[in-house]
């Protein structure tokens, strides 16, 4: 008799210290493995990087692996709500698995920040994107600052080949909107796919228009492929590729075909080179050597940024979430979910973050720097 | 379009499809020899591919794991055989090239920096770590369900697939890489520009079906696969062992497969992933030989590398879709004159 009273005054201990320390959950789906790992397993290393306490709280991280399937995306968004009642839902790596994730977290009204860079999945903010944020910069001021360099060096006319996605889809648009608006000429566009093993056929077309320029739109590795062949065809105008390349594999795997590429990105991955006057800088160079002491020299990507920059906002808005509800109820998503939407100014790796009712992703200008690939190396122009 | 560019893409065309038809024609063999539709054909593309690049940077291949536990899971499945059979030569085959022949390239991988060794040492060592896997793989996964119908087969491959897909992400990274060229050459044809690379591929391909047509038609043990693929209880009537044709075929499979990611992997960039498409493509060719027939199988597979370089020019969004689209007419028109055999009750 004795021992069961004391396994009941245990469990009622350790139920009332449970409530009493009830802990922030944040559900994370990255695309780890498949088509996406290159990006996604950054992504993964951040996570483990992130505080785990916040506001005087304990966050707990629960991380799902999508293999970069929308389907995939999907179950683990509805497990980590309904299984794991988390508050707030961080994810996808890619596009179209984040766009899929915004109806079950909208059904759920759990906020969600995705890691996800199309513009779609935050905008117009609607009924659904209402729970939605992201912290990726959006492929339209990427390629406003594509365009004004493009203008700046007196670039004519254009070339387009980007992937036959909806990333690549994605990118034309935005791109053939900047154009038209600077007076510029859009001559030709071209297709390809990830795992392509020849783009002969879309290069000769391209160097057969005879563009002033070509913006390459890829990511990571698979964007060298039309670069060389691009070189190998003697295409001699000015190249620009999207800042979906920036990792240490793209410099490898391209090797000197990439001499002079010019491309945007986020100020995070010349962190270090940036004026102590930019506002990144400071969170930038931080995210920074935490992520090279622990992955390596070289390895930093804007990838994990975004997360560590959700991480930012996610701490940034705790205490107002914090003052109006406990975790674990719909109060406190619903309040978590305004909190983030009232933030203003917070400094992160990628920028400064000011959200509002209309913008969920809340970047400017000072959130998009121009590089160029000059001895393997990324060069910041300033 | 001009006729340069017609030139040009005909060239790539002839280069992308020259892999094909090796593929191809190890699909149509794996086929007609086991019965298995060979999905895991792609990953030994990929695997010696990257294997190579392994070596090239110095770092140590994932696959000679592959090979150690292969190798080890061969002698445990045979472990009850050899205790039974008081065979000292079986037992030392088995042995010798499942436990001491891994070991041997495990000593040799960790110990000789292979960026010293030249291009052709690099090469023969990743042909000598990826060609064993295939008769591993057979002993491992098909052996014990040779007899079941190929339905089963099929499902297995698909899951096989699928592993070792999960185990190139492991073992290689999610990043692409591209080797050294073996002759990095370029010489100048009219308006075309043949990199030595293209020569490298399509004189290989050729050299190996010649070399594969001399096997079949003049060694025992191609004779033997051929009556295998002929009729399968004939040959063992004829005292053929069915378990020693299945693994001679994945053996030649795996060597194809493995020449084919060495000669691609210079010209274009190569991911833990990537065998499976150009295994796919492969496939759709040798369905155009009806999985059977050697010829149709390769001009099937040089029909698909066209067809691939000429609508990525033209509708370059489109391409994929153009490609495996031409499987549905020639199953169409293969279904209107072959009358329909049920595969046959054992």
């Amino acid at each position: 008799m004795k021992t069961k009273k004391r396994i009941i005054l245990g469990l009622a201990l350790a139920l009332g210290w449970t409530l009493a320390q009830a802990q922030v959950k944040v559900g994370v789906t990255v695309s780890a493995t498949g088509p996406a790992a290159s990006l996604g397993i950054p992504e993964k290393n951040t996570v483990e990087m992130l505080p785990k306490e916040m506001a005087g709280q304990k966050i707990e991280y629960l991380v799902l692996d999508d293999a970069s399937d929308t389907t995939n995306a999907v179950n683990n968004t509805r497990k980590l709500i309904a299984e794991n009642q988390v508050d707030v839902v961080m994810g996808s790596t890619v596009s179209p698995n984040a766009l899929a994730m915004i109806d079950v977290v909208a059904e759920a009204k759990v906020p969600m920040i995705s890691f996800a860079a199309g513009d779609k999945v935050i905008s117009p903010v609607d009924e659904k994107r209402h729970w939605v944020f992201k912290t990726p910069q959006s492929d339209k001021m990427m390629t406003e600052a594509i365009v004004e360099h493009m203008v700046a060096s007196g670039v004519k006319t254009v070339g387009f080949i980007g992937y036959s996605d909806a990333y690549g889809e994605s990118w034309y648009q935005s791109l053939s909107e900047a154009i038209a608006a600077k007076g510029l000429q859009l001559v030709v566009n071209e297709r390809y796919n990830r795992t392509d093993t020849s783009v002969t056929g879309q290069v000769l077309k391209i160097v057969g228009a005879k563009p002033d320029a070509v913006l390459i739109a890829g990511s990571g590795t698979p964007a060298a492929l039309p670069q060389k062949t691009l070189k190998e065809r003697g295409y001699a105008g000015k190249i620009y590729q999207t800042h979906g390349v920036v990792n240490p594999d793209f410099l490898r795997v391209c090797g000197r075909d990439c001499e002079g590429t010019f491309l945007p990105s986020s100020p995070v991955v010349v962190a270090p080179q940036l004026p102590d006057s930019h506002p990144a800088k400071a969170a930038g160079v931080e995210y920074f050597q935490l992520y090279e002491s622990k992955y390596g020299k070289g390895s930093v990507t804007q990838f994990g940024s975004y997360v560590w920059d959700a991480g930012k906002l996610l701490a940034a808005a705790l205490p107002e979430a914090l003052a109006k509800a406990k975790p674990g109820t719909p109060e406190f998503r619903a309040a978590l979910r305004d909190a983030i939407e009232h933030l203003k100014e917070v400094p992160a790796a990628n920028g400064v973050y000011t959200m509002s009712p209309t913008d969920h992703l809340g970047l400017d200008h000072r959130a998009r720097v121009m590089l160029r690939i000059e001895s393997g190396q990324w060069k910041y122009i300033p | 379009m001009d006729s340069s560019i017609a030139l040009i893409l005909t060239q790539d065309g002839i280069v992308n499809g020259a892999v094909y038809v090796l593929l191809a024609l190890a699909l149509v063999l794996v086929f007609t020899v086991t019965r298995i539709i060979f999905i895991p054909q792609g990953e030994f593309v990929a695997f010696a591919a990257l294997t190579l690049a392994m070596l090239e940077n110095g770092r140590f291949p994932g696959t000679v794991w592959l090979v150690l536990a292969a190798g080890l899971a061969v002698c445990v499945m045979e472990a009850g055989a050899l205790v039974a059979r008081h065979d000292w030569r079986y037992r030392l085959q088995v042995l010798g090239w499942n436990l001491a022949y891994p070991l041997v390239l495990w000593a040799l991988a960790a110990t000789i920096d292979w960026r010293e060794a030249g291009q052709w040492g690099r090469i023969a060592f990743t042909l000598a770590l990826i060609v064993p896997l295939g008769p591993m793989m057979f002993r491992v996964f098909f052996q014990p369900i040779a007899a079941a119908p190929v339905l089963v087969l099929l499902i297995v491959a698909v899951a096989v697939h699928v592993a070792l897909v999960g185990l190139g992400l492991w073992m290689f990274g999610a990043e692409g890489y591209r080797t050294l060229p073996l002759w990095d050459e370029n010489f100048l044809v009219g308006p075309l520009r043949i990199p030595g690379q293209a020569i490298w591929v399509v004189g290989a391909s050729l050299a190996l079906i010649v070399l594969l047509a001399q096997f079949f038609s003049r060694t025992i043990y191609g004779k033997a696969l051929r009556a295998t693929a002929v009729n399968r209880n004939g040959a063992r009537l004829m005292g053929i062992s069915p378990n020693l044709a299945g693994r001679l075929t994945l053996m030649l499979s795996a060597a194809i497969g493995a020449v084919s990611g060495i000669l691609v992997s210079p010209i274009t960039t190569i991911y833990y992933d990537t065998g499976f498409l150009i295994g796919l493509k492969g496939f759709v060719a040798a369905i155009i030989g009806g999985l059977a027939a050697y010829p149709a199988a390769a001009a099937g597979a040089l029909l698909v590398g066209l067809l691939e370089s000429f609508s990525s020019f033209w509708a370059s969004a489109y391409k994929e879709v153009i490609v495996f689209t031409l499987i549905i007419p020639v199953l169409f028109w293969r279904s209107l004159r072959t009358h329909h055999v049920e595969e046959e009750e054992e």
